[in-house]
């Protein structure tokens, strides 16, 4: 990374699938340290931006800069990018430690070695899920595989976690460990986060940088003038009034 | 029963039968996690077309069907990565191609064909040594390609994780259909086209009854694959039964007990 420069810098970025135009001009500048929340409504092109920021979507046109280089020369080593793990392959024989020591290698692990197999029980123990050791992923819970994906992420030590709808299927408690876990993580290691949420009130809470999405960039900054009501009316056509954080909003005024 | 082994033809059979479980075992278990059973049983009947094309122009029958059948392989692999329908689809699209086009050709051809024919039943009893050859050349490459088990593993397990970490999946989709076409052509003349699909996939199946890990899931499709073999000869000298057809007897036997009996992870 470029000392002091951005983690993340988009400037124009436009992607197109045939027809359909996914993201359009989304220029953004995110500073390193921030822990950034992406909301907005279904096909507001959230996870299209989380895969140009992976290398695994070329954008149509503009230019990206994750951790000062082009998404596909960054080296992966620095990227921690926990999955929905709805998309879990429950056929695929698993063991915990397999999949966390996959995100050390960078392969699937036939056998670990002895220094493999310390720095996943770190990893595991780190996100309160040693007692998985051993046990079949195809049978765990929703938490517990939230627990095994981000010590996946953590084991390699990146300056950059990406999260997508990491909420999603667990329960309050368990998202409250998933947070404290993150920002341990981030206080440690200086790392930049990004999650896409659906949850706009962990966004308020948690993130320094809120983006929304609609296509089009409609709101970026800190989440008090990001979430505010214009911003959230302009994405969504309205501002939700289940996610209890109306009173927040009172507060603030339209950016 | 042990005089049998001595047998030359026995022991050609058993070395070609061996030295299948291991390549099936191998490769089986991408084929089976990928959602790719079909595809042994696609690739077998494209090679059909490729011996038929061989027959008609005077040429050895595999050595047309093995260039034949890896296009195929890799024209599916690519109408399933480009276009709007599913690999089972473009599998069934292009066997029913490749079958078509081998009758067409075996009509063209005046002279009897019944040669063709053990490529349908297959004839592991009567494995020449070049068969023998030719599916040893084939775990010679494999045994090349063992540094990429891993990353093919990862993909298989999740394909966007490994291509975020810089794995080659599409170019490794290809090189696997590739490999996959070429065991089944080889496999072909040893059981059969018919059968050819048994040896890819029921070893897999079986093992992931009783498998927790995936390298254990390959090494049982091995077990499961070289048992079969060893027993299922036995017993076809024993009561002068088809060989192949007893081998996948006993490959589907031993899935129905794990599949009862295992049922872990």
């Amino acid at each position: 990374m470029t000392d002091g420069g951005p983690a993340l810098e988009t400037r124009d970025l436009t992607v197109r699938f045939g027809d359909h135009l996914a993201l359009e001009r989304v220029t953004l500048s995110v500073p390193p340290g921030a822990f950034v929340a992406i909301v907005g409504p279904n096909g507001a092109g959230k996870s299209t931006f989380l895969k140009v920021l992976l290398g695994l979507v070329r954008p149509s046109e503009g230019t990206v800069r994750v951790l000062g280089r082009p998404p596909e020369r960054v080296d992966p080593r620095l990227i921690g990018y926990v999955p929905q793990f709805k998309t879990l392959d429950r056929t695929f024989p698993a063991l915990a430690e397999e999949l966390v020591a996959s995100g050390l290698r960078r392969a699937w692990p036939g056998r670990l070695s002895a220094a493999e197999r310390r720095l996943v029980e770190a990893a595991l123990e780190r996100v309160g899920a040693r007692q998985l050791i051993g046990r079949s992923v195809s049978r765990f819970s929703g938490g517990e595989l939230q627990r095994v994906y981000l010590a996946r992420a953590f084991v390699r030590r990146p300056r950059l976690v990406m999260l997508d709808e990491p909420a999603t299927g667990i329960d309050v408690l368990g998202e409250a460990d998933m947070y404290r876990l993150l920002e341990d993580y981030q206080k440690e290691t200086g790392a930049t986060l990004l999650m896409i949420t659906h949850d706009w009130e962990a966004a308020y809470h948690h993130a320094t940088h809120v983006i929304v999405l609609n296509r089009r960039l409609v709101g970026f900054g800190p989440p008090e003038r990001a979430l505010s009501e214009r911003c959230l009316r302009e994405a969504f056509g309205h501002v939700g009034h289940a996610h209890g954080i109306s009173l927040s909003f009172r507060r603030n005024h339209d950016a | 029963m042990l005089e049998a082994w001595s047998l030359p033809f026995m022991q050609r059979a058993l070395l070609a039968g061996l030295v299948m479980a291991l390549l099936a075992g191998y490769y089986g278990p991408f084929v089976v996690q990928r959602g790719l059973s079909f595809l042994g049983s696609g690739l077998a009947h494209a090679a059909f077309g490729g011996v038929a094309l061989g027959l008609l122009l005077g040429l050895e029958p595999l050595a047309v069907a093995v260039p034949f059948t890896a296009l195929v392989a890799l024209g599916i692999t690519w109408v399933s990565g480009r276009t709007r329908i599913r690999g089972d689809t473009a599998v069934g699209i292009f066997f029913a191609f490749s079958m078509a086009i081998g009758i067409v050709f075996l009509s063209l051809k005046r002279e009897y064909t019944a040669e063709a024919f053990t490529y349908l039943f297959g004839s592991i009893l009567a494995v020449s040594s070049a068969d023998l050859w030719a599916s040893l050349a084939l775990l010679g490459v494999t045994a090349l390609t063992l540094p990429l088990w891993g990353r093919w593993a990862y993909a298989t397990f999740d394909r966007e994780l490994a291509a975020a970490d810089r794995v080659p999946v599409a170019f490794d989709d290809y090189l696997l259909a590739f490999l996959v076409a070429l065991v089944v052509v080889v496999a072909m003349k040893l059981v059969g086209l018919l059968l050819v699909a048994a040896f890819l996939v029921i070893p897999a199946a079986t093992a992931r009854q009783g498998a927790r890990t995936f390298l254990g899931m390959v090494l049982g499709a091995v077990f499961v694959g070289a048992l079969s073999v060893v027993l299922g000869l036995a017993l076809s000298y024993r009561f002068d039964l088809p060989s192949g057809a007893t081998v996948v007897l006993l490959q589907t036997l031993l899935f129905t007990l794990a599949a009862t009996l295992l049922r872990r992870g």
